[in-house]
Parts: C-alpha cells; structure tokens; sequence
C-alpha cells in the first residue's frame, strides 16, 4: 500500500512538474506577471512617491486600506508578485535545461533521411536538368556547402542530399533565456548589496566624506550594507551654476567638484569633475549624482554685546520654474550659559526668497529664476525654537505649536535686499549678506551593475539570433534520368526538390524558390529555366 | 541655443500639410477600398483556395519572351479600384516625404532630436508607422513575392492611416508644444538611441496590431462569409494579415528590447538607478512581457491563430496607454517629456 502511496505521490509531482514546464503554463504565468505589475504602473507607490501615496489614502481613505494590506502600493517587493516570478522562473529553468541536452544532441546527429514524398512538403520544385546525376550531385554539394548535409544512396540507387541550416537559432533562443535567468540573479544581487545616500552640500568648498551613514542626511540599504564599509571618497563642492533661458527653462545644471579615492586619499590629491545631470562621477565603485539645488540665503545677526554669528542654511525651492524658496535659518544667542534663558533668546529667520524679485505692495514673490537683485521677505521670531524638545525638526521651517503657545513670537517682518539689515529693539540686528548656492547630491552604489549589463547584451543577442534565423530543411532527390543512346550512362536527371521550415517563422519560400531554381537550372545561376512548377503553398511561403 | 523661427514656422506648416495629405491618402485607401467589392469576392470565391499560381508568366514585356517584346499592347483601362490604390500610395508617399521634412526642420530650428516632447515624439512615431507600411507594401511588390501582390495587400491602407491620421492630429493639437531647447536631463546622446528605438518599435507594433486586429475581423468573414461582409470581404487574407502582424512583430521585439535597455542604461546615468519601477518603465515592461506572450502563443498548439492576435491587439493597447495615460495623467520621471 505504502508503495502505491508513494507512487502516486512521485506521479502527482512528476505531472505537477510537467505541467509548469509546459509552454501553457509559461504563457499563462507571463500573462500573469503582466496582470500583477499593472497596479505598479497605475497606484503610487511607496517605494517611488510616498507623498503621492498618502494623497491617495487621503481621497480614499477605505479603498486605500485595503489596497495597503494586499501590498498594491508596493508591488514590486509584495509577495504575490514575487510568486509569479519565481514560478516562471522554475518552470523557464524546468523548460531550459531538457532543451539544452536535447540541442546538444541534436548538434551531433546528421539531418534526416529524404521523405519518400517530396510533393507531400510545403515547398516543392522539381524538373529535369541536363547533367548527369554525379555532376548533379557535385552541383548540388556546391549548392548546399554552407549547409550541414548528408548524401545518402536509396535502395534503388537513387541518390539524394538531405541539408539542413540555422542550428543557431536555438541557441539564440537557449542564450536568451538563460540570460533572463542571469538578468534576474544579478538584479536580485544588486539588491541585497546595493546603497545609496541623500546629501545637501553647499556649493562653497564644503564638502562631505563617504566615511560613514552618518554623513548622509538619508540613506537606504540593501539587507547586507551593514554602513562600515562603504567606498571611501571625499568630495567638495567649489561652484554650482545653472544656465537659463530667458523663459526660465533651465537648460544646464553644473557643479564642479573635486573629489579624492583610493591613494589619493593618502597623498592629498584633489581631482576635477564637472558634475552634471548626465555625467555622474563614479569614483571608489561609487556613483555621485547631481539630483537637486536651492539657494542658500546668508544672515548674520550681531547681538547686543557685539558678538556676530553668520549662518548659511539651504532654503527649499518652493517653485521650481522661479525658484521662488522657503525656510529657516535659526540661531542660538552665544555666550549665554544659562540653558533657560538661552532657549528664550533663540532666533529664527523665517520667510521667503526670491532670486528675481517681484513686488506687489509688499508681498514678495519671483519672476525668474537666476539671481537679479535677490530679496527676502522675512520674519525674525524671538523666543524657544524647541530643540529642546526632543521632537525631531524640519530645518526649512519652526514648529508652528511653539507660535501658537507663544513661546517663540514674531519681533519684526522686513523685506530685505543684499546689504540691508533690521534692526530688533533690543540692538540685535539681522543682515541679509547675500546668497549662494546648494546642491543636493546622491551616493549610489550597486557591485552587481555590471553583471546586469553583461546578461541584458546576452538577452538582446540571444533573442535576436532567435527570432531572425530560421531552421530549415531542404532535401534533393536525384534520380537517372533519360539517356542518348540505350545503355550508355544517364545524361540527364530528374530532380526533386523538398523543403520545409522547421519554426513558426514565415519567409522560407523565398529562398526555397531561389534555392531549388538554381538547383534545376544544373547551378548556371539563371533561375528562369523551364523547370520547376513550385507550389510553395501553406503558411511557410 | 537659440530656436530658429523661420524653420520651425516652416516644420509647422510642414506638419499640418502632412496632416491633409494623409487624410487624402486615407480616402482613396477607402475609395480603392470601397469600390473594390465585386472584383476581390469574385476572385475570392473562385480563385483563393489554389493560391496564386506563383510561377504564371510575369505581366508582359519580359525578356524570356520574345514575342512580346517590343510590341506595344494596348494596356487594358485599369478599373477605377485599382487606380485609387496606385494613387494612394503615391500619396502616401508624398505625404511620408512631407511629414519627414516637418520633422528634419524642427531638428534644426532647435538644434536638437527632433522628437524631445510629446508632440514630437507622436509624429515621429507615426512617421515610423507609415514608413514600416510603405516598406510591406514595397517587400510585396517584388516579383518574387507574387504570393500576395501589394495590390492585394492595400485593402490595409487606410486601416493603418486612421489611427496614424489621428495621433497625428492629437500630437498637432492637444499634445502641441513651441520648439524648445531640451531640459537639461534630457541632454545626452542617449537621447538619440533610447527614444529613437523607442519610435520605431511603437511604430511598428502600431502596424501589427492594426493587422492583428483586421486579421480578426477577416478570419469571422472566412469562418463564415456571411458575417463581417462589408468589410472582411475586401479585406487582404487571413494570412497575409497574420503573416504581416508576426513579421513586423518578430523584427521589432529585439529593438523594443534595446529600446528598455538603452532607457535602463541612460536611467543609470541621469536617474541614478537602471531601473526603479517608474510608471514607464514599469508599463513598458508589462508591454515587453505582453508580446513576449504573443511570441509564444505563436508557439503553442490552439493559441496559433486568434488568441495570439488577441494578444497582439492587447500589446498595442498596453503601448498605446503607455504613450498616452502614463505621459499625461500619472506622474513620473517621464512626465516632462510630455507637454
Ligand atoms: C521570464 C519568462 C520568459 C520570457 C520573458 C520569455 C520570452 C521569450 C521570447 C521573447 C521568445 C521569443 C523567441 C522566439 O520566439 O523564438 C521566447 C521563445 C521561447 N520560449 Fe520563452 N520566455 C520566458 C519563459 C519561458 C518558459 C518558462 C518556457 C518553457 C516552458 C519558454 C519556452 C520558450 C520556447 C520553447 C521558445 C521558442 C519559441 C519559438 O521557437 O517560437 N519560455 N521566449
């Protein structure tokens, strides 16, 4: 019983296995696949827009519950999309590796036999050719020399050439899924290797060191970056500039940067790049891209006692054709050792900066976005900015709850140009001292890139040979034909030609017509002879 | 870079000649198609099932035969039918002609790729579209291919034209933008390989499913003339169209996979990642996966015929989305090359 148990138990996964390696079931799993990654393409996703997200899940709020807990805005990572993937995957590999042997075999064995019927083949030709069959045959052998071909002699003596061409196909076809299979390896490798970094750097010689997580202002990881051994470079940024056109469509973005790796590193060495939005620097197996900039306003406040503090704090582009910007730039009173008392002197400039102002009345906003006369329209808030309390900050604004408490107050409201400074009532006074630039940069890393690049050639290779070579097969019957004189040796043959394409693939009759009137024309090359009545018929002409 | 008025005036006017002449290619396509009913079910029901006799004798004049040679027989009148057809694919030519020149001069009054927005980029590919059909047409023509003689093949003509007509009338109108220098993540020579693979494939695949889905539409009338009359009768056979959905299919899947990966690899460079699931890439994606599927259904017993131009047909509407929904309505890296 326990046998026939087993048996059975062996015969279902035997036939589970045929099923998923059939053809069906890859079309049915691809079209699945297709199915799967089309709420990719249609709902944000976490991964990509999380802002967008939230957007959603506030306009429906329900249908967006249930969207997050079968995992439809994080497609690409959710567990059933993963299923179909693998499964396709298994059933390709299940498909693959009978292919391979049976391709291996099919290299070493010689073409087929001659069909008894000739006429019975979707391409046939046949007439009578004025050369004996030995010098036929020497025509056809020349005829089908890039051909893999076999001559063989039928029981009644009549002698025929099977050929056949385009074994390359299938390995085309071989190349190109195993590469899909190394495509998806290598991509997985990437993932579980791969980092990337968020930076903002000013574009005044500051600069930053990829030494370690805690430079970045975000990073995210694969499962194995643990942060202790990233690629060890520095850079800094000396310059950003943007050129504009005068409708304010910025059509290049530079930043020149020097950067040191490897030995330089020991020696000091700075190297030059021009960092552009198409030309990333790759240095230490990292990349640095150029992915975001702002404007930078400078405010000094000198205080009571005559002590000075300047601070250059990124403000964020709020419009990105006029660059039209927001944020914070916040102070503590220096000298000030009393905790209580220092958390009430705190200051915060706080507004908005236009790099090409425009007035109306007082209300500033920005026509264009490169620098003509900037201007700030700021408020200076006096009081506790609240670092205190533990609450993590956003650095372009305050934390609102502290105005409404009253514990951070408004103390003036001014616009200010370049040069120009308010003056608080208790002899502080605030100057807008100009502007620069930042830049915001990204640190990517993945090991496994160049590998991707190797499997996705192979894929385009592979499914190139695959879909334009063609197996086909043709075969060449040649028998005696009528003599001059009785007895004597045959000085003509009757040919018979039979082809047939072995792949779905339209476009064999051409060459076949081609192929066969060279042939009844005794190979003199002029394909108009009166012979071959050929009926390429069926789908294959 | 300055943009040139004079020549991007020029590539406007260009454009909407174009426009009209392949509206008048259209319908002498539907003329040649309308008043050719009694001569193509006549020939149909009598002649179809032998095939064309490949090897009947050439159309006078040859040099075989020299008894024809030089005697000059009075050409029977051609019928109006086929007249219509001789013309419009003159006219589709002229228009072809016309509609590159729009596109050539917009290169230069911007001094960049003439397809860098969406207007550009939809008039490339219906430029590629045309061209791809013109190509058939012409491949048909060749004596040796006298299984389906190009004639017999325009019944498709102004199939292929209505949907081209109108993104071009949509990329002129709705989708039309000034000639503009590019943005600065669009500078890169990749802009040259990605998006021009990408044209040609959305061309061509626009061809094959145009087929696919007149191959549809014919196969009802052969499975049963009595359905599908009006327009199935006239149209090419069932296998010709088929035959012209796989070609163009099977010839454009290796460069609409160059074209992803060129896009992967310029992503690399511009985005920082060569491939991050943005909404193009991912319907391109499910697009590459979908003609994938039609390859093999080409392959798979009782998928042959019409599930695999089902399938074909889906793959057109998945490029057609692609182009149009994920351009205009969602928003991703891609966005800019819209409007
Ligand atoms: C990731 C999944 C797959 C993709 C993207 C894919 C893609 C392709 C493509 C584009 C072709 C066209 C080449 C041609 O027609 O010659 C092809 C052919 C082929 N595939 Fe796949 N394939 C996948 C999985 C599979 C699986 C699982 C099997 C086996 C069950 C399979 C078996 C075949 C065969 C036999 C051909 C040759 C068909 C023919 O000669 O027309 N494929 N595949």
């Amino acid at each position: 019983m326990s046998t026939s148990f087993l048996r059975r138990i062996l015969g279902f996964l035997r036939n589970t296995w045929r099923g998923l390696t059939s053809m069906r079931t890859a079309l049915v799993l691809l079209f699945l696949l297709a199915l799967a990654a089309l709420p990719g393409a249609l709902l944000p996703q976490w991964s990509l827009n999380e802002s967008n997200v939230r957007d959603f899940a506030d306009e429906y709020p329900r249908l967006a519950g249930f969207l997050d807990d079968i995992g439809a805005f994080n497609v690409f990572s959710s567990v059933w999309f993963s299923a179909i993937y693998v499964l396709l995957f298994v059933s390709l590999i299940g498909c693959l590796l009978p292919r391979s042997t049976q391709y291996l075999r099919q290299l070493r064995a010689r073409p087929v036999r001659t069909p008894s019927n000739l006429s019975r083949l979707p391409h046939h030709a046949e007439g009578t050719v004025p050369l004996p069959p030995d010098e036929m045959l020497a025509v056809t052998r020349r005829k089908l020399r890039h051909w893999r071909s076999e001559e063989r002699t039928e029981q009644d003596g009549t002698r025929t050439v099977s050929a056949e061409r385009g074994y390359l196909r299938e390995a085309g076809n071989l190349v190109f899924h195993f590469a899909l299979v190394g495509l998806l390896v290598t991509v997985a490798g990437g993932q579980l290797t791969r980092y990337e970094g968020q930076v903002v750097v000013q574009a005044d010689g500051s600069g930053f060191c990829n030494s370690g997580t805690y430079n970045y202002d975000s990073f995210r990881a694969g499962p194995t970056v643990d942060g202790t051994s990233l690629g060890e470079f520095c850079l800094r940024v000396d310059d950003f500039d943007v050129d504009y056109l005068h409708t304010g469509q910025a059509v290049d973005y530079h930043a020149e940067v020097r950067y040191q790796s490897g030995e330089d590193l020991d020696d000091g060495t700075w190297r030059q790049h021009s960092l552009k939005v198409n030309n990333p620097l790759r240095t230490a197996g990292d990349r640095v891209y150029l992915t975001g900039n702002g404007y930078t306003p400078v405010f000094t406040v000198t205080f009571p006692d005559g002590q000075q503090r300047t601070k250059r704090t990124q403000w964020k582009p709020v419009d990105g054709t006029t660059m039209l910007s927001q944020g914070a730039t916040k102070f503590d009173r220096p000298d000030m050792p009393d905790e209580q008392r220092r958390h009430r002197n705190q200051l915060a400039v706080t507004g908005l900066f236009a790099p090409t102002p425009e007035l109306d009345g007082k209300v500033l906003s920005s026509r264009f976005p490169a620098l003509n006369d900037p201007m700030v329209a700021v408020d200076v808030l006096k009081g506790k900015l609240g670092y205190a309390t533990g609450k993590s900050q956003s650095i372009f604004s305050v934390n609102q709850e502290l105005i409404d408490s009253g514990d951070l107050n408004r103390v003036a409201r001014e616009n200010l140009s370049v040069g120009e400074s308010i003056s608080l009532d208790d002899g502080t006074t605030v100057r807008f001292d100009g502007v620069q630039r930042w830049v915001n940069l990204q640190v990517s890393h993945n090991p496994f890139q160049p590998y991707v690049l190797v499997f996705a050639v192979a894929v385009i290779i592979g499914l190139g040979a695959s879909l334009s070579i063609k197996r086909r097969r043709i075969w060449v019957r040649i028998t005696p034909g009528g003599s001059a004189g009785s007895g004597e040796a045959a000085s003509t043959s009757a040919v018979e030609i039979g082809g047939l394409a072995r792949t779905d693939q339209a476009g064999y009759g051409e060459e076949f017509t081609r192929l066969s009137g060279e042939l009844l024309a005794g190979g003199t090359g002029s394909t108009s002879s009166a012979a071959g009545e050929e009926n390429s018929r069926g789908r294959s002409s | 870079m300055q943009v040139n008025q004079t020549l991007s005036t020029l590539s406007d006017m260009a454009f909407a000649t174009s426009v009209v002449v392949y509206v008048l290619a259209m319908m002498l396509y539907f003329a040649e198609f309308a008043s050719a009913r009694a001569r193509h079910s006549e020939r149909e029901r009598a002649a179809e099932p032998v095939a064309a006799p490949a090897a009947s004798p050439p159309v006078s004049g040859t040099a075989t035969d020299g008894s024809v040679v030089g005697r000059l027989e009075p050409e029977p009148r051609k019928p109006w039918s086929e007249r219509f057809g001789g013309m419009a694919v003159a006219v589709t030519v002229l228009a072809a002609l016309v509609h590159a020149f729009s596109l050539v001069t917009r290169g230069f009054a911007v001094g960049r790729v003439p397809w860098g927005n969406m207007y550009e980029f939809g008039s490339a590919i219906c430029l590629a579209a045309v061209v791809a059909w013109l190509v058939v047409l012409y491949r048909q023509s060749r004596p040796q291919r006298s299984t389906t003689p190009a004639s017999k093949l325009r019944g498709l003509g102004g199939f292929v034209l209505l949907p081209t007509t109108l993104l071009l009338f949509l990329s002129g109108t709705a989708l039309y933008a000034q000639a503009s220098p590019l943005q600065p993540a669009l500078q890169s020579y990749w802009i040259w390989i990605h998006v021009s693979a990408a044209i040609v494939s959305t061309g061509v695949f626009m061809l094959a499913g145009v087929a696919s889905i007149m191959f549809l539409v014919r196969l009802r009338h052969e499975n049963n003339p009595l359905r599908a009359e009006g327009i199935g009768s006239r149209l090419p056979t069932s296998q010709a169209l088929d035959r012209i959905a796989y070609r163009a299919t099977v010839l454009i899947m290796p460069v609409w996979t160059f074209a992803i990966m060129a896009g992967a690899i310029w992503a690399e460079a511009a985005w920082g990642r060569f491939w991050g699931w943005d909404p193009k890439e991912t319907c391109s994606f499910i697009a590459w996966i979908v003609y994938a599927a039609y390859l093999h259904a080409r392959a798979t017993s009782g998928w042959r015929g019409t599930r695999a131009a089902w399938i074909n047909v889906f793959g057109l509407a998945v490029m057609i989305f692609n182009l149009f929904f994920i351009n205009i309505v969602i928003s991703g890296l891609h966005s800019y090359a819209g409007l």
